[in-house]
Formats: C-alpha cells, structure tokens, sequence
C-alpha cells in the first residue's frame, strides 16, 4: 500500500497525466461514442450554471415570459448593478478573508501536525492519527449548535474570526489525510542526506519537507479555500449582521431581498460564484492529483 | 518494496533520534538494527527531548483547535443534551434522558429519519453505477480529456447556496424547467416540482445526484488511473473482451475507491442540510417532505430557543453516523483501511 502512495507521489510531481500522456506518440481520437456521451454529460452539469450566468443577461420581462431562453436581447445593466454595489463588495471583501485566513491556517498547522506523523515515531502516533481519521467523519452541521456556544462564550459571535477558527479545526482531518501520505512517502535517502548536510530535523522539514510536499500542499489549499468559501452552515449561526455576511449569506439574503427581481439576483448569483470556478480552473490538475493519491494511500 | 522503505525509514529514524545528528552516517547502513544501541546515554537522553519538544512544537496547535473547536462542541452537546435549556446562563434543568425519549417518539423525527434514509440509499443506487460508467467511458484515451474533468466538476465546486438558488428558480411552477418541457411538447409532464411532497424529494434527489455525481466521476477517474494497463493489455492479448476486462479486471481493482467513495456518500447523507435549508427552509420543508434530521436539529433547537433538545438531536445524529462509519468501518472497509479509525492506520 504504501509503496503505491509512493508511486502517486512521483507520478503527482510528475503531473497526474504523465503516464497517459506518453510524450512523442500522437494521440489517438477513440470513438464517437464517448465523445457524445461526454458532451451530453458535459451539457447535464453545466446548463443549469448557465442558467444562472446567462440569466443575469437578461430583464425580469424576459425572464417571466419565457424563462428557458436566451437573452434577447443582452442587458448588461444586472452586472452593472451589482459590481456598484457596496454590499457585494463588502461580502466579497469578508468572503476573501475568511476563505484566505482560514486556507493559510489550515495548511500551516496541518502540514506541521502531518509532518509528525508521518517521519516521527512515537508512542501516542496511532491515537493520534485516529483522532484526526475520525474527525473526516463528523462535518461541522453536527457540532454547530455547541459549536456556536463556544464561539459565543468567546465573544466571537458576529466577527470573522468565529468563522476561521471553527473553519480550520474542521479543515484540519482531510488535510492531514492527506498529506501524510506525501510526507511519508518523501524518500528517506533525502533526510539522511540533509542530515549528513548538517540539517538538524526542523531544518529538514524547512529546506527539504515544505518545497517537496508542494503538490500536495496545493491540493490541500485549494480543497480548503473553496470549501471555506463556500461554507454555509458556520457563517449563518456566528454571522448575524449584514456587515459581516459572507457571499453565501450574501446570496441568500438577497434573494429574498429582492425576490421579484430575478435577473438581479442570478447576476448576483453568479458573481458570487466565479472566484471559486476560476481558482479551481486554474488548479484542476492539482486536485485530481492530490485526490489520487489520497484515493490510493 | 513498500515494506522496506517503511521499516527502514523507521529504523533510520529511530537510529537518528538515538544518536543525535552525529550518528547519521550510520544510519544510512543499508540493514540498520531495529533499535542501534546509542554509543553513549546522555547524547541519547537529549536527542529523545528534542524530539519530543519538536513533536511538541509541531503538533500542539493543530491538536488544541481540533480539541477545542471539534471535539470539545460534541462532548459539550452530550451533556447540554441532558438539560431542558434555552441557551442563557448554566443549564440547571436536568432532564435525564427525557429529551431522547421525546426525540426517538417524535413522529416528526421518524420522517426526517426515514428521508434521509431514502436519499442514502438512493445517492448510492443513483450515482454508483452512473459514476463508474462515466469514469470507464471517459478514462479512454480521448482528446480534451482535462477540459472534461473541470466541467464535470464545475456542479461540485460551486456552492451549495448558490445551487440552491439556482435549482429553486428554475423549479419554480412559472420556472425554466416547466417552460422548457412546454417547447419541447411535453407539456403534460409540468408540475409543482418543490411543493407537491409526492415529487419534492425526487427533485431533492435530482439535484443532489447533479450536485455531487461529478466528484464520484473525479475520484473513479483517479482510481482508475492507478490500475496498472498492462493488466487490460494481457487480458486483451489472451482474448478477452472489452466488457469481459472491465468486469473481472477494472471493476475489482477499483473496488477500493468505490468503497471510499460510497463512505463518503453515506456520511454526507446523513448530514444533509445547505440544499434542503436553502431550497425548502426549515418550515417549508416539513409539509415539502424533504426536511432531514440536521433541518430538524436547528428547526426544533435554535430556531425553537430549545438548545439543550436541539443537543440532543445532535448526539443523536452523532451516533447514527458513528455506528454506521464503525459497522461499514468494519464489514466493508476493512480491507482498505487497515482500521484507519479503530486502530490507528499508521504503520
């Protein structure tokens, strides 16, 4: 099992398509039959975010008289409107640093805790793996209601920081799942090289285990920072002003703000949701690598 | 070659932890003794402290959020859940077991129980077998193969709200679906898609296969590129068929990540919440027949002031989840995980 970690984590540093991808060979087009059956699956995930996107396009008129069709013509005046708004800037602007905050967090204390379970050894090592493990089992909406009561006895109640504390310890479990498997499957010649080297163990980590683990700790980030941006459940028990909503709170409350004004609220809509469809476009190959190796170790 | 990689980075560990940075070149060996005896004892004693101060160091933030801000809320649940309580001051009105009488009695809580259920079952029977299928036709070696991947994944990336907002327009009785099925002449299948509770949980269902089917693809994709070809390829060359490859070869060798994938759907059905409480809301819902137990937890519990009963659903909850991931943990992953969980995975 774990000498095919170790393979994932060449093959993730190597890009998760290397062994596909056979450099010099042309590429062969397969049959028609998968390219429709793409295409048709393609069209399943994607019409109803175009729905969204494109709807912003168009009046409220034309949306109540035909509301399955394409902008006719193209208004820009929804986007405008929105972009001028104080609100969605403010809950862009809180979004941006909660899911910012909380991404650096949890990669630095996950990529620490990691490191120590994966090249230390120690008696309490399993306990605390399993620790972890489990948490991979409880999302937060079990634990929201006491959740709350903490953060309220810490006097976090309507402060972002109630949303990035909670947001890193739950975050914590699927990075350690993780990237232990890339910490440990980093070859040992390596440490005892830096050793040799002269590196004492936190020198290692630093020079060698940080810019190694690269991949993995990409993948990490980028799974925290859309799940922290579109994390719901947490912002509407802490979040209570209008001030510190987040864009999730944000969309919610405004479309029943503006119930009657449908364009409006699917420009709004879909604003808020490109940040984390660029961020994951530009990251893609890193998930599904980092995923293989998580699938596999 | 796992093996040996595992122990011997373990040994070299131990041997270095021992000896300090000094001994090092010894333990490069290329058999290194289980545990070197250290060649003096205080360095020995210095180099364990260190070690521990660097574990102590490396670990101790991670491990008081997680204590803090994870374990410490569902403990604390337990004992709210004893206590009729409205959230202000110390609870002082001890209940017993009462609040867990009147949960598991509630005929309201026998509903969302039985729905989620229902959309336990169903995500597994719906999304399993259209996952794999997609995941096998789309692994062939075809052109724009990443340009798949990021649109199938699009429905998981964006957010639950917004998905919510979006379905809920377009299920509306004037929305686009209905409009959509009049221009195609299929005018008759229109209906009331989120409030006739004969079909709200159908479209419940459909949203949520839409939702999350594209992670299952993802994950069937990177377990497949795992598999060695050349298995497919001998079989090939020994006459096998396509069909015949995929069944007594892919299908077993995925086997792993189809159980962690189906884990994973199980868990995430039993937490449902973001979608049902954005589409239907918490009261809606209970006549739409969608709501689940975590809409019922916050319905009854904060909504209702009642925090102590609203703990009590959450331990609840807690346990159905923990005796369904051990009960799975141990008929099915088992062989996966090594007991990742019940014995600490480690090795």
């Amino acid at each position: 099992m774990s000498a095919s970690t170790a393979g994932s984590w060449f093959s993730s540093t190597a890009g998760p398509d290397a062994p596909v991808g056979r450099r010099g060979e042309p590429q062969k087009w397969g049959s028609p039959l998968t390219y429709v059956v793409g295409l048709l699956f393609i069209a399943a995930c994607i019409a109803p975010v175009l729905y969204i996107v494109l709807g912003g396009f168009r009046t409220n008129a034309q949306i109540t008289t035909s509301p399955a069709a394409l902008p006719h013509p193209w208004v820009l005046t929804n986007y405008i409107s929105v972009l001028k708004s104080v609100t969605f800037w403010g809950e862009f602007a809180n979004s941006v640093i909660v899911a910012l905050v909380s991404t650096v967090g949890i990669v630095v204390l996950g990529l620490m805790v990691s490191f120590v379970l994966a090249r230390y050894d120690f008696r309490l090592k399993g306990a605390m793996y399993s620790l972890f493990a489990a948490g991979l089992m409880f999302p937060m909406v079990i634990a929201i209601t006491p959740l709350y009561i903490v953060v309220k006895d810490l006097g976090l109640v309507d402060n972002l920081f109630g949303v990035i504390v909670p947001e890193i310890a739950f975050g914590l479990p699927t990075t350690v799942i993780i990237l232990v498997p890339f910490l440990r499957a980093i070859p040992n010649e390596i440490e005892e090289a830096a050793a040799i080297d002269g590196a004492s163990r936190l020198g290692f980590f630093f020079r060698m285990v940080v810019p190694l683990s690269l991949p993995g700790v990409v993948t990490v980030g980028i799974l925290a920072f859309i799940g922290s941006w579109n994390n719901y459940v947490l912002p509407l028990y802490i979040l209570n002003s209008q001030a510190d909503f987040t864009l999730p709170l944000g969309v919610q409350a405004f479309s029943s703000q503006y119930s009657s004004d449908t364009a409006k609220v699917l420009a709004f809509t879909s604003l808020a949701m490109l940040p984390a469809l660029v961020f994951f476009s530009a990251f893609e190959r890193r998930i599904v690598g980092g995923l293989t190796g998580a699938v596999k170790g | 070659m796992s093996d040996t990689l595992g122990t011997g980075a373990a040994a070299g560990r131990r041997s270095k932890g021992a000896s300090g940075i000094g001994g090092a070149g010894e333990s490069a060996s290329p058999t290194p003794a289980p545990t070197p005896a250290p060649p003096r004892a205080a360095p020995r004693r210095r180099g364990r402290a260190r070690m521990r101060f660097e574990i102590a160091v490396l670990s101790g933030p991670a491990i008081i959020m997680f204590l803090a801000f994870v374990i410490f809320p569902v403990a604390l649940a337990a004992y709210y859940g004893f206590y009729r309580w409205h959230g202000y001051g110390a609870p002082t009105a001890w209940v017993g077991l009462n609040n867990y009488k009147l949960i598991l009695t509630d005929s309201a809580f026998q509903q969302v129980l039985w729905h989620n259920g229902l959309i336990l079952v169903l995500s597994l029977a719906v999304q399993g077998p259209l996952a794999i299928t997609l995941a096998l036709l789309l692994n062939q070696k075809i052109r724009g193969r990443s340009f798949i991947r990021v649109m199938i994944f699009v429905p998981y990336v964006i957010s639950e709200v917004i998905v919510g907002t979006g379905w809920s327009l377009m299920l509306q009785s004037n929305g686009a679906v209905n409009d959509l099925l009049q221009h195609l002449g299929l005018g008759f299948l229109q209906a009331q898609w989120l409030s006739d509770p004969k079909l709200a949980i159908w479209a419940l269902m459909a949203i949520i296969s839409w939702k999350y089917i594209g992670f299952a693809v993802i994950l069937m994709l990177a377990g497949l590129q795992s598999i060695p070809e050349e298995l497919s390829e001998a079989a090939q060359i020994d006459g096998a068929s396509y069909w015949q490859i995929q069944r007594r070869i892919t299908l077993p060798l995925l086997g792993p990540t189809i159980r962690i994938w189906a884990f994973l759907s199980i868990i995430g059905s039993l937490q449902l919440f973001d979608l049902v409480y954005i589409i239907w809301g918490q009261y809606v819902s209970g006549t739409a027949g969608t709501s689940t137990m975590a809409i019922y937890m916050v319905a009854q519990g904060r909504s209702a002031g009642n925090y102590g009963y609203g703990s009590a659903v959450a331990v609840v909850m807690f346990l159905i989840s923990l005796i369904v991931a051990l009960l799975y943990q141990r008929f099915v992953l088992r062989r996966d995980l090594r007991g990742a969980v019940t014995e600490g995975g480690v090795r």
